[in-house]
C-alpha cells in the first residue's frame, strides 16, 4: 500500500501499490478522490464530477 | 498481442479488460486520457505507443471521440473508431441511418422551433418523450403527458448549455413492457445481452435503478443486432431495443462505449475475455 494524503481533509489515505491513474477512492471524510500520476508518483486529487456527456 | 486501453475513469470494465488481457498473455497498456496529449503535425513523433489495437473506454463521449480521432490519425486500430462513435453519440444521426436502412425505431420528430415541436407531438400522441440529441444515462429525458408540459420541457432545454439546445427531438412513448433490451455486438457476433427491468420508473437505464436479467437471444434479435452493426460500423456496440406490442423490436439507441458490469454478473459471461478473443481474430486477419 502507498500512504497518501487526502487533499480535502489532510488525513492519511492508503492506496494499493498497483493503483492506476483514474482509479476512484472514497475517503472517510466524504471526498471522492481520483488517483493520478504526479511526476512519476501516485497522488490524489478531487475526482471529476459526473459530466454532461458521461456514460452509456 | 498488445492492447491499449484508452480511459479517463477506471471503472469495473476497464480494470476487467486489463486483468483479462494479462491473464490471456497479452500486454495491456493503460492509456489515461488526462495524462495524454498529441502534437499534430507532419514529422511529429507519435510512435512511443506500441499497440496492435486500442480499446476506446473513455466515459466522456467528447474524450472518447477525440482520442479515437487521434489514434486513427496515427494509424492505430481503434475499437470503436471515431466515425462509429459519432454515429452512436448523436441520436438524430443514429435514427436517420437506421430509418434509411429500414430498421424500425420509435416515431421521432426533430424541429427547430418549440411551437412546431408541440404541433408535431400532437400527431405522435401524448405522452411524448423529449430527449437531448446527445446524452446518456437517461439525463434530461422526460415524459410529457400533455402539450403544456412538453412546452415547459422545451423551454428548459433552450436554457441548457447543450450545443443542440435549439433543436428539439420528440419521440413517441413506446408502450413497452417494464423493460428494454441491451444486446452486445462484438465483431461478427451478438453473444450476450440483458433485459433492463424497472417496475418503478419508465426509464430502464441501469444507471437509474433498473435491474438486469439474462436475455435469451433469438434469431430475430441476433440478426437485427448484426444488421445494426453493419449500418453503424464499430466493433463493440451495446444496442438498446424496445419491444413494441404491435410492431415488434424497435431500435432505440446504440452505445459505442458500452458498460457491461451487470451483463457479466447476471449472465456469468466473460465479456472482456470474449471481446479480446474477437479482437485477436480480427487482428490476425
Amino acid at each position: 500500500m502507498v500512504l497518501l494524503k487526502c487533499p480535502i481533509c489532510g488525513n492519511d489515505v492508503n492506496v494499493p501499490d498497483d493503483s492506476l491513474p483514474g482509479e476512484i477512492v472514497e475517503h472517510e471524510c466524504g471526498a471522492q478522490l481520483e488517483v493520478f500520476n504526479s511526476n512519476g508518483k501516485l497522488a490524489l486529487r478531487l475526482a471529476e464530477q459526473v459530466g454532461e456527456d458521461w456514460g452509456e | 498481442m498488445i492492447i491499449g486501453v484508452s480511459y479517463d475513469l477506471l471503472r469495473w470494465e476497464e480494470k476487467d479488460i486489463i486483468t483479462e488481457a494479462r491473464k490471456s498473455g497479452f500486454k495491456a497498456i493503460p492509456i489515461f486520457t488526462k495524462d495524454f496529449y498529441s502534437i499534430v503535425g507532419v514529422g511529429e513523433n507519435h510512435n512511443e505507443l506500441e499497440a496492435d489495437v486500442i480499446i476506446q473506454r473513455n466515459t466522456s463521449h467528447a474524450r472518447a471521440l477525440t482520442t479515437s480521432l487521434i489514434f486513427e490519425g496515427w494509424n492505430y486500430n481503434v475499437v470503436n473508431d471515431a466515425t462509429s462513435l459519432f454515429k452512436c453519440g448523436n441520436k438524430l444521426y443514429t435514427l436517420s441511418l437506421l430509418a434509411k436502412h429500414n430498421i424500425k425505431t420509435p416515431r421521432t420528430v426533430v424541429t427547430f422551433s418549440k411551437d412546431k415541436a408541440v404541433d408535431l407531438a400532437k400527431k405522435i400522441g401524448f405522452p411524448a418523450v423529449i430527449k437531448p440529441i446527445e446524452g446518456s444515462w437517461g439525463r434530461m429525458v422526460a415524459k410529457a403527458v400533455d402539450e403544456d408540459i412538453l412546452y415547459s420541457f422545451l423551454e428548459y432545454q433552450e436554457y441548457t448549455t447543450s450545443q443542440f439546445r435549439q433543436i428539439y427531438l420528440v419521440q413517441e412513448f413506446v408502450k413497452k413492457p417494464n423493460r428494454d433490451i441491451r444486446i452486445f455486438v462484438m465483431g461478427d457476433e451478438a453473444p450476450v445481452g440483458i433485459y433492463r427491468v424497472n417496475e418503478h420508473n419508465w426509464k430502464t437505464n441501469t444507471a437509474l435503478g433498473a435491474r438486469a436479467l439474462p436475455l435469451k437471444i433469438d434469431d430475430e434479435l441476433r440478426d437485427l443486432a448484426l444488421k445494426v452493426r453493419d449500418i453503424m460500423g464499430g466493433f463493440f456496440l451495446g444496442i438498446d431495443i424496445f419491444e413494441d406490442p404491435e410492431r415488434g423490436y424497435l431500435v432505440n439507441e446504440i452505445n459505442g462505449v458500452p458498460e457491461y458490469k451487470n451483463t457479466v454478473r447476471v449472465n456469468n459471461f466473460n465479456v472482456s475475455s470474449y471481446l479480446l478473443n474477437k479482437l485477436r481474430e480480427w487482428i490476425k486477419k
